[in-house]
């Protein structure tokens, strides 16, 4: 067994409560939809403030895998999920609400998604759900927000206006700074950059490095330089299994599984 | 000579063939086709409403705009309370039936039964429906003839609508979007009423103006519920009056039943000028209400999607 209470950063603070550097731990994951299984078996410690990327080829489970985290697969009708997904030490699927569990796990999407209002009601929306209904409140939170997600220079003297106004790398980082502004824990990034051009990329890449100091980042990427560049661990998934796990480096540079050895180096066949 | 041959060499990118150039001709046919249909729509309608509109003028005089007997004011007044009063009932209920629709009930069997029940309503005929409110608001109520049975009457024809419009405007709505909210921490409840219902606005509104549009201008569903016949006193505010203009429960005659009798039972000598009178501001209140109403829309748009860009 592994000793979850290892001293972590946030002991540094004293009326912190002293917390595991891990932030979920799943065991013996499986997911089924209908009668089909997409997961199978997986095992997985993700760890605090760091950013863990999740790769491998398309339909191999990993998006499927990141939505768990969150709870979205809940909306999947016919989806089934066995196992124990522990968030903190506790199990996200029977002790936590998944209105609770999704404030403190952020997602961004694939697509930038924002809502078809102001630039401020948009990163606003999240803090108004849970009850913030004071100006300046919100003020504060829109703006924090909008900073950590690096784009409140480009932002700030058009708060009253569309987001949908807004060029698609701009969108994203609207998306982030939405997912920011409930204070969550963990964010997940589903595949965030592939619909950006390389210059939005490098931003939201730049961004994911910033973030992982105070947050928790877990990504799916189809692009293996991606994870090359920003990722700490990454883990490898194929058919619904997760194949290997380890620091970055060791998985493209030493892999260990066959299966590994060929998706890194391009040969997949 | 090479300079000969590069040239011939590259026919194939000047060459038209004969089939390419039959398509050209067909989409320049096709077109001008499509051009002229609606061109033709258009002066249709214009010219329908100005020949209304102008009988209308013509008639005019300060008897026909009084609310008396021979006049259409009391019309007027019934006409606009009944579109209200049925809109007050069916705008909720095709809101909620098209919400319930497109995001509770199971994709399927339900959905599809739901669907060809409504599409079954929203091709009755308007007479059915009169029966039918006569039979079920008027006698097993028993009752008179009354402005709120005539409401349900009409809410009876413009639910479908109202309930298709908001079912499909759900449809079409990005899916991130309800992800996005989803993934936010919100509730079912609450992803509808702040993101997708204020994203609708502009589609629901189109069904809310035909429903409004089936209201002005029914006639037949109201012969036998909202009845012939309208006696209003307007000195009378006390609402359980049946003389008082307010009192749903009284009978009330619209303008296009009034149109109606004018042009087939009426034998008072100003009849015609009367139904040219009432057609025109008939026509003219649809205008002017969906006018209103795509004002409204695009108010309400702008209001929760901030301003553009």
């Amino acid at each position: 067994m592994y000793n979850d209470s290892v001293i972590g950063v946030a002991a540094a603070e004293a009326d912190m409560p002293i917390r595991s550097n891990l932030s979920f731990t799943c065991s013996h994951v499986n997911l089924y939809y209908g009668s089909f299984q997409a997961l199978k078996d997986i095992n997985l410690k993700i760890e605090r403030n760091k950013i863990t990327a999740l790769i491998g080829p398309s339909g191999c489970g990993k998006s499927t895998f990141l939505r768990t985290l969150n709870r979205m697969n809940d909306l999947v009708p016919g989806c089934r999920v066995e196992g124990e997904i522990m968030l903190d030490g506790v199990d996200a699927y029977k002790d936590v609400d998944p209105i609770v569990l999704r404030r403190h796990v952020g997602m961004v999407f694939q697509q930038p998604n924002p809502f078809p209002k102001s630039i401020y009601d948009n990163v606003a929306y999240g803090p108004r759900l849970k009850g913030i209904t004071k100006k300046s409140e919100l003020d504060e939170i829109v703006e924090t927000s909008l900073r950590q997600a690096a784009i409140w220079d480009e932002l700030k003297d058009r708060l009253k206006k569309s987001a949908l106004g807004l060029s698609g790398g701009q969108q994203q980082r609207l998306c982030i700074a939405r997912a920011l502004a409930v204070n969550p824990e963990v964010l997940l990034m589903d595949e965030a950059t592939s619909a950006l051009d390389p210059i939005s990329t490098a931003h939201i890449e730049d961004l994911a490095l910033e973030l992982k100091k105070k947050y928790t980042v877990i990504m799916v990427t189809h692009n293996m330089q991606q994870a090359k560049r920003i990722a700490d661990r990454t883990a490898f998934f194929y058919l619904g299994e997760m194949v290997e796990y380890g620091d970055t480096e060791q998985i493209f540079d030493h892999p260990q599984e066959e299966r590994t050895i060929r998706y890194v180096s391009g040969n997949f066949g | 000579m090479t300079a000969d041959m590069t040239n011939s060499n590259k026919d194939y990118l000047r060459n038209v063939d004969g089939g390419l150039r039959r398509a050209h001709l067909f989409d320049e046919i096709a077109t001008a086709t499509f051009y002229i249909v609606s061109g033709a729509f258009v002066l249709l309608l214009i010219a329908f409403t100005l020949y209304v509109v102008w009988g209308g003028v013509q008639a005019i005089s300060p008897e026909i705009f009084s609310f008396s007997e021979t006049g259409i004011g009391n019309q007027f007044f019934n006409t606009v309370y009944l579109v209200f009063l049925s809109l007050v009932i069916s705008v909720p209920i095709g809101i909620a039936a098209g919400v319930y629709m497109a995001e509770y009930a199971p994709e399927g069997r339900v959905t599809n039964s739901l669907r060809i029940a409504i599409e079954t309503l929203s091709s009755l005929p308007s007479i059915v429906v009169g029966l039918f409110g006569y039979l079920v608001f008027i006698i097993m109520v028993n009752t008179q003839w009354n402005l709120f049975s005539g409401a349900l009457a009409v809410s009876i024809l413009s639910l479908p609508l109202i309930t298709t419009t908001t079912y499909d405007a759900f449809k079409a709505l990005p899916i991130g979007w309800k992800h996005g909210s989803l993934a936010l921490g919100a509730t079912h409840w609450e992803t509808i009423w702040h993101v997708m219902l204020p994203a609708s606005v502009g589609p629901i509104m189109t069904g809310i103006i035909l429903a409004a549009g089936r209201g002005f201008g029914e006639a037949a569903a109201l012969l036998y519920t909202a009845g012939m016949s309208t006696d209003i006193n307007w000195s009378v505010w006390d609402i359980t009056s049946p003389v008082c203009p307010l009192n749903p429960f009284r009978p009330g005659e619209t303008l296009s039943l009034q149109v109606w009798a004018s042009r087939t039972e009426a034998t008072s000598a100003s009849a015609g000028d009367v139904a040219a009178a009432a057609s025109a501001v008939l026509m003219i209140m649809v205008l002017v209400f969906s006018i209103g109403a795509r004002l409204l829309s695009r108010h309400l748009a702008k209001k929760s999607e901030g301003e553009n860009a």
